[in-house]
């Protein structure tokens, strides 16, 4: 059975989880809009940006994030600006590459949603007086609402399943970064296959039932 | 002068270049009229704001929606207009009622006097509140679309097309709607189309378009009488006239049509006397007399003067401009009828009509 330690793994994963995916739906959304309303030249670096987690394995994409996060890296400088200290293995580091690692799986869910709804219900709502961002809520969100469920899926449960990041980023601090997946790899490391077993389990499932809900609730994939 | 509508700009695309200046009555309707590619919907979404153009200048009966010289923009949604696309353009994600209420909840302009139930009434869509706009046919959806507009309040209603998406038989569905709102609304609309018998049934005021540039616009009837336009807009030459119904003829069936320029029997209306009744009379329909005949078929013959005569893209025919007490009336003859009569302007003669379409 899960011993107090899997327990703490699993509430400190859908901690994690249901964080960063509130953090990726406010990046991702404005992101994602933008990425498909832009004719700027910048609109294929951002992309190709934004792809990036898609083929870069975890490990270097949690080496670089370790060296920002350092005292003396961007983001670890502007971390320590703003009183928030430094972030490597930490649960804000944890937060912080989570997002950057799990942001395709929103952003392109939700590009694919909003370019499919086209130009026509915005000018339409334009002449019935709505403002853009009234425009934003009132039309496009409803429209999109299963390119919204899919992102938010999709963000949650590849935030629960990554690994290496984590190992880079978080380190392997209990109640801190130690998530599930990490704790499957000590139980692993420490031939506790039983353990490993119950937890591996877990996450089996959850995955399926993720993936059965996703195509449950999205009968036709990308709106 | 009278309030009014003054629209200015112009457009370079690769594709189309328009250049617009245009001063339109502040009521009633005004068709947009030209061939695909003229420009028509261009120029209703500059006026909307939904497409950049240059030197852009809108006066709407005094409210200045842009000015480039002097830096006045408002964005769409700050302009109090009304515009009812070429398709359906519910949205699908609200009832039927929801979306007549999107814009009517929005509006600013209160001064207006559109009432909830007036326009349910007048578009007959009483029954069709609950529904969802997928369940709906293509004319059900375009008069929501019509009524969601009128109800956000316009100052200008803008249609773009609104008939071309629905076939001939819903078309004649709508077509009594739209007469209704002319006849009740004293909000000016601006009618893009590209068919000559929406445009002979609704309009007041016509502008012609072609490629890009204005090369008509004034009175419904003055306009179309005029012979001396490209000859692409004379093929389906006729003239529009404004009736009053005075009398039944219960024996033969007739109904007797009045107008400045004389008088027309036509097949027996189901109208009442002093009824409004539009008729277009096309100039092939026309024949030219030089003595009244008083033993023809043909029941209808108005005494007129010959103002004009031009060519058309058949050498055989002329077409012949007339007046008939005022009232313009075209007639399409022969080359060789127009040389054995002596027809020249200042002829007087008798106009036999053989056909009269009525609209209704």
């Amino acid at each position: 059975m899960l011993n107090a330690d899997d327990i703490t793994a699993l509430i400190l994963t859908l901690q994690v989880a249901c964080i960063a995916t509130v953090c990726l739906l406010l990046l991702g959304t404005p992101m994602a809009w933008w990425l498909v309303r832009t004719t700027s030249r910048w609109k294929r670096v951002i992309n190709t940006l934004v792809a990036l987690p898609l083929v870069l394995p975890p490990s270097v994409l949690g080496f670089y994030l370790l060296i920002l996060m350092s005292p003396t890296g961007i983001i670890g400088q502007l971390s320590v600006a703003l009183g928030l200290g430094t972030l490597p293995f930490t649960f804000g580091g944890l937060i912080v590459a989570s997002v950057l690692y799990s942001l395709p799986f929103v952003v392109q869910p939700l590009q694919t949603a909003f370019a499919a709804i086209g130009e026509r219900p915005l000018e339409v709502a334009a002449t019935l007086r709505a403002s853009p961002l009234d425009t934003f809520f009132s039309v496009v969100m409803p429209l999109t609402r299963h390119g919204f469920m899919t992102a938010t899926v999709l963000g949650f449960a590849h935030t629960v399943g990554e690994f290496g990041v984590v190992l880079m980023v978080g380190g392997n601090i209990p109640n801190q970064t130690r998530v599930v997946s990490i704790q499957i790899y000590n139980h692993v490391e420490a031939m506790e296959y039983a353990q490993a077993h119950w937890l591996a389990a877990c996450l089996l499932i959850f995955s399926f039932v993720v993936l059965l809900l996703l195509y449950g609730i999205n009968p036709k994939p990308g709106r | 002068m009278a309030s009014q509508i003054h629209i200015r700009f112009e457009v370079n695309y690769p594709a189309l270049t328009l250049a617009v200046n245009l001063e339109l009555p502040g009521q009633g309707i005004t068709a947009l009229f030209g061939h695909s590619g003229s420009g028509k919907t261009t120029c209703l979404r500059v006026i909307a704001g939904l497409e950049k153009a240059l030197n852009v200048y809108l006066n709407i009966n005094g409210e200045i929606w842009q000015d480039d010289h002097a830096g006045i923009f408002l964005p769409t949604h700050r302009r109090a207009l009304g515009y009812v696309f070429q398709e359906a353009s519910l949205f699908s994600h609200l009832t039927v009622r929801e979306n007549l209420a999107y814009g009517q909840k929005r509006s600013q302009n209160n001064s207006a006097s559109i009432n909830f139930d007036q326009v349910i009434e007048w578009l007959d869509i009483e029954p069709l509140l609950q529904r969802h706009a997928e369940h709906l046919s293509g004319g059900e959806r375009q008069r929501i679309a019509i009524a969601r507009a009128l109800l956000s309040k316009p100052r200008l209603l803008l249609f773009d097309e609104p008939l071309s998406a629905l076939d001939l038989k819903r078309k004649a569905e709508i077509l009594p709607y739209l007469e209704r709102l002319h006849e009740h609304l004293d909000i000016p609309m601006l009618y893009v189309s590209h068919s000559p018998e929406e445009v002979a049934r609704l309009a007041d005021h016509l502008v012609l378009l072609n490629a890009g540039q204005v090369i008509a616009s004034g009175v419904l009837q003055e306009t179309l009488a005029r012979i001396d336009l490209p000859s692409a807009f004379v093929d389906d030459a006729g003239v529009v006239i404004d009736t009053v119904l005075t009398h039944h003829d219960d024996e033969d069936c007739l109904s007797r049509l009045d107008f400045a320029g004389g008088i027309i029997y036509v097949s027996r209306q189901p109208k009442a006397i002093g009824s409004r009744l539009r008729c277009r009379i096309h100039a092939r329909d026309v024949s030219l007399n030089l003595e009244p005949l008083h033993n023809s078929s043909i029941l209808n013959t108005l005494a007129v003067e010959v103002v004009a005569i031009a060519e058309t893209d058949n050498k055989a025919n002329v077409l012949v401009r007339l007046d008939a007490y005022g009232v313009p009336l075209l007639a399409r003859i022969t080359r060789r009828s127009w040389r054995k009569l002596h027809i020249t302007p200042g002829l007087k003669l008798w106009a036999q009509i053989k056909a009269v379409a009525l609209f209704e």
